[in-house]
C-alpha cells in the first residue's frame, strides 16, 4: 500500500462527487431535511415518543443508509466499467483502493454529519445530555460503516439495479431491528439475539447513549463494535477484489 | 535470437465451461508491432487479459519481460488498453490522466504529451462522457501511454476511428516500437494486418499463423491477409459471380 495511491483514489472520488451535484445535494441537504421533517411531525402534538427520542436514532440511520447507497453504486460502476480491472494492472494495492474510497466518503460523511448535528441541536432544539461533538463522532463512524458495507456488497451485484436491491435486503431489516420501533431487549429472544449482532444496532445504541447521558463510556464501547464491523467489512471487501477473474 | 518481451507457453484458458484458449505457444519481440488478428469471439481479449495478468488461466504460463504476467514488478511496465474504454466518464480527459499519472507516479509533463499524442489537446478539459466514442477510446489509449511502458497491450484501439486518425495512431505505434517497446495490437479487421511487422492469426482459441505479413502472403499465395486467413481455414476465397 502507498499513501500516494490512496490519496490519488481519494482525490479522484471527491472530484467525481463534486461533479455530481444531485448526489452532493442528497448527501448534504437530504439528512437535514429528513430530520426537520421528523421534528415537524411531532411539533405541538404531544403524541408519540417525540423528536428527542427519535432524533438520535435517525441521526445514526441516515448517514449509514445514504453512504451505503452511494458507495455501493459508485464502486459497482468502477467494477463494471473496466476501470477497476485497469487499476488492478497498475501499481495499486487493494487496500489503496478501499481506503481511498473510505477516506473520500468518510470526509463527505463528516461534512454531512456536521450539518445534520448543527441543524438538530441548534435549530430543532434536540436535547443532548452528552457532549455534542460526540454526536458527530458517532455519525461519522456510522457513515463509514455504511461505506464499508456498500464496498463489500458491490462485489455481489452485476448491475446498479441489483446493487440498489441490497438496500431493502440488508438495510431495512437492520432498521427494523435496531431498537427504533421497540426496545431491542423487549423483542422476541431470537430477534433480540440477531439484533445484537447487527452493526446498525450498535450505531443507534451509541447515538442514544450520547443523547441520554453525560457519561460517554458506554457510547465508546458501542462505537468500538461499529468500528470493528467496519474494519471486518473492509477486509472482506478487499478479499472480493481479485486481480485475476475467470 | 533476441529475448522475447512476451513469452506464452502452452496457455490454456477456460471461461465458464468452454475452452477459450487451447494451448497457445508464441513470443512477442520488443521493437516491433505485432498484430493479433482473428474473427470476433476467437479469444483475442482473453489472450490479452492473460498477458496483463487479470485472466485466471487453466494451465500453461505467460511471462512478460521475464516476470510472471501480472506480477508486482510489471505493474508500471505494461500499458493495457481494454476493448471498451476504461476511463471515468464524469471526469475530464485531463482529470482522468491526472489520476492515473498519480497512481503510476509519473510527472505532469507526460499528461500533456500523451494528450497530444492521441490528438486530444483541444478536448483536454471536456468531460469524457461528452466525448465521441472514438475520442473516448483515445483517452483510454493515452492512459496506457503515460508511463512509457516497454510493453503495450492494445485491444482493438482503432475501432470506430476515421482513416486519418487510424493512420496517425498506427504511426504512433510504430514510433513506440522503434523506441524499443513491444507493441501487441488486436483487431478483427483484417486490413489492419498490413500495418503490422508481425502477425498472429487466431481462430477458435488456436494460433493458425505466426509470421510476417509478407511471409503469410507468400506461403498462401493470397493477395491479402483476409484471403490468406480464409485459405488457411479451408474456405475458398469468394469468387466473383459476374465476371
Ligand atoms: N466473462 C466471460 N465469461 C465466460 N465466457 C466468456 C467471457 N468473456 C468472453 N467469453 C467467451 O470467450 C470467448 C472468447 O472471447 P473474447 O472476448 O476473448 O473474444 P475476442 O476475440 O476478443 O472477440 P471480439 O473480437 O468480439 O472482441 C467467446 O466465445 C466468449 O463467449
Ligand atoms: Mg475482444
Amino acid at each position: 500500500m502507498s499513501a500516494r495511491v490512496t490519496l490519488a483514489v481519494c482525490l479522484r472520488v471527491l472530484t467525481q462527487l463534486r461533479r455530481d451535484r444531485r448526489t452532493l445535494a442528497m448527501l448534504v441537504v437530504l439528512p437535514c431535511a429528513l430530520l426537520a421533517l421528523l421534528w415537524w411531525m411531532f411539533h405541538g402534538t404531544g403524541f408519540g415518543p417525540g423528536f428527542d427520542a427519535l432524533g438520535p436514532p435517525l441521526l445514526a440511520l441516515v448517514p449509514f443508509t445514504l453512504m451505503f447507497l452511494v458507495t455501493s453504486v459508485t464502486t459497482l460502476r468502477e467494477r463494471t466499467s473496466g476501470t477497476l480491472e485497469r487499476l488492478l494492472t497498475m501499481p495499486l494495492g487493494k487496500g489503496d483502493f478501499l481506503l481511498g474510497y473510505a477516506l473520500a466518503f468518510g470526509l463527505m460523511a463528516a461534512v454531512q454529519s456536521v450539518l445534520a448535528v448543527v441543524v438538530c441541536v441548534w435549530l430543532l432544539g434536540l436535547t443532548v445530555a452528552g457532549p455534542v461533538w460526540m454526536l458527530l463522532v458517532v455519525a461519522v463512524l456510522d457513515a463509514v460503516l455504511g461505506t464499508a458495507l456498500g464496498l463489500f456488497v458491490s462485489a455481489f451485484a452485476r448491475t446498479e439495479f441489483q446493487a440498489v436491491q441490497f438496500m431493502p435486503a440488508l438495510v431495512i431489516p437492520q432498521i427494523l431491528l435496531c431498537g427504533l420501533f421497540i426496545a431491542r431487549d423487549a423483542m422476541p429472544a431470537v430477534l433480540h439475539g440477531i439484533s445484537e449482532v447487527l452493526p446498525l444496532s450498535w450505531a443507534v445504541d451509541a447515538m442514544q447513549h450520547v443523547a441520554a447521558s453525560a457519561a460517554t463510556g458506554t457510547a465508546w464501547a458501542d462505537l468500538a463494535v461499529v468500528a470493528g464491523w467496519s474494519l471486518v467489512l473492509l477486509v472482506l471487501g478487499a478479499a472480493t477484489l481479485r486481480r485475476r477473474s475467470a | 535470437m533476441t529475448a522475447q518481451a512476451i513469452e506464452v507457453t502452452a496457455l490454456c484458458v477456460e471461461r465458464g465451461d468452454r475452452t477459450v484458449l487451447s494451448g497457445l505457444d508464441f513470443g512477442v519481440p520488443p521493437g516491433q508491432v505485432t498484430g493479433l488478428l482473428g474473427p470476433s469471439g476467437c479469444g483475442k481479449t482473453t489472450l490479452m487479459r492473460s498477458i496483463v495478468g487479470v485472466q485466471r488461466i487453466t494451465s500453461g504460463s505467460v511471462a512478460v519481460l521475464g516476470e510472471p504476467a501480472g506480477s508486482l514488478p510489471l505493474r508500471d511496465r505494461v500499458g493495457y488498453v481494454t476493448q471498451a474504454p476504461s476511463v471515468y466518464e464524469d471526469l475530464t480527459a485531463t482529470e482522468n490522466l491526472t489520476f492515473f499519472a498519480r497512481v503510476l507516479d509519473v510527472g505532469r509533463d507526460r499528461i500533456t504529451a500523451c494528450l497530444d499524442l492521441v490528438g486530444l489537446t483541444s478536448h483536454a478539459d471536456q468531460l469524457v462522457g461528452r466525448l465521441s466514442g472514438g475520442q473516448r477510446s483515445r483517452v483510454s489509449l493515452a492512459v496506457a501511454l503515460l508511463a512509457e511502458p516497454p510493453v503495450l497491450v492494445l485491444d482493438e484501439p482503432t475501432v470506430g476511428l476515421d482513416p486519418v486518425l487510424r493512420l496517425e495512431l498506427w504511426q504512433a505505434f510504430h514510433e513506440l516500437a522503434a523506441a524499443g517497446a513491444a507493441v501487441l495490437v488486436s483487431s478483427h479487421v483484417m486490413d489492419e494486418a498490413s500495418r503490422c511487422d508481425r502477425l498472429l492469426l487466431m481462430r477458435d482459441g488456436r494460433l493458425i499463423a505466426d509470421e510476417t505479413p509478407a511471409a503469410l502472403l507468400a506461403r498462401t499465395g493470397a493477395t491479402d491477409v483476409e484471403g490468406a486467413f480464409l485459405q488457411i481455414v479451408g474456405v475458398p476465397a469468394p469468387r466473383r459471380v459476374l465476371s
